[in-house]
């Protein structure tokens, strides 16, 4: 909840102030919950809603789908040097450096220094991609529920996820590749 | 049918594939691509296993029960 509240004001005592007043706006309005919206989405409406609030107090406050688009500068997913330039011969726009190989989520990708290495990329994340890879891939919400509580369409939803994704792949890609070569793929299964 | 994706257009795309959201052509372009490119291929992984799979750096969702008798609990403190 600090989290998404941090998308909306500055500083993590101004958004701890937010979630403490959500829990009490949620229990005065618990009576009107009639379970049509699961009450997580329904206490992060409330959330976001005293977040801007709290926000346009602060002078700070945009919707988040201004906040999503002022952050996007059409960055790539990947550096254009990693492809071959497109007036190559045969492979115009192919791999020339092809995506490094690290273990997966069951061979311990989430285990030690890469899971360090996650949350640290996630954090320094522009706010509104920040907020919605926390909400979709951290806490695990579906699509739908984050298009709701952040009131943002369905294709900014995707794309805020595609460039958080891809910013996130390449740090743990930064991460692998400047480990000393160790026997990361023992018993290369 | 030519393969008309370019790994560098692929790397745009696998979100909106991953998420579903691609026309079946687009998609079905995409796939036979794939079918080809190692690179790409380990790319959608990296990014498949991503989607979803931090929930461990995150506590766990409440138990059913566990909700409900914080729903009552809340009603109950209404002033």
């Amino acid at each position: 909840m600090i989290r998404v509240a941090m998308a909306y004001v500055a500083g993590r005592a101004t958004a701890e102030e937010v979630v403490q007043e959500t829990w009490i706006a949620v229990i005065r309005a618990i009576d009107g919950f009639e379970g049509r919206s699961s009450l997580k989405t329904w206490i992060f409406r409330i959330l976001t809603n005293v977040a801007m609030r709290t926000g346009a107090r602060e002078r700070r406050s945009v919707p988040f789908s201004a906040l999503a688009a002022a952050e996007d500068t059409g960055e790539p997913a990947v550096e254009p040097d990693r492809f071959l330039p497109a007036d190559h011969p045969r492979f115009p726009g192919h791999w020339a450096i092809a995506p490094a190989r690290w273990p997966t989520p069951e061979e311990g990708l989430l285990a030690g220094e890469t899971r360090a290495v996650i949350a640290t990329a996630i954090a320094e994340l522009p706010p509104a991609q920040r907020t919605v890879i926390a909400l979709r891939d951290v806490e695990g919400w579906s699509a739908e529920e984050v298009c709701e509580a952040l009131e943002i369409s369905a294709g900014n939803q995707r794309l805020l996820l595609h460039r958080a994704r891809s910013r996130v792949r390449n740090a743990i890609e930064r991460y692998v590749t400047a480990q000393p070569v160790h026997d990361t793929a023992s018993g290369s299964a | 049918m030519t393969d008309d994706l370019a790994c560098i257009q692929v790397v745009e795309l696998v979100t909106e594939y991953l998420e579903g959201a691609m026309a079946p052509a687009e998609a079905a372009a995409l796939e036979h691509h794939l079918a080809t490119c190692p690179g790409c291929t380990e790319y959608l992984e990296q990014m498949r296993a991503l989607a979803g799979s931090l929930t461990p750096l995150h506590e766990q969702e409440l138990p059913p029960a566990m909700r409900d008798d914080l729903i009552a609990a809340l009603r109950r403190s209404r002033p």
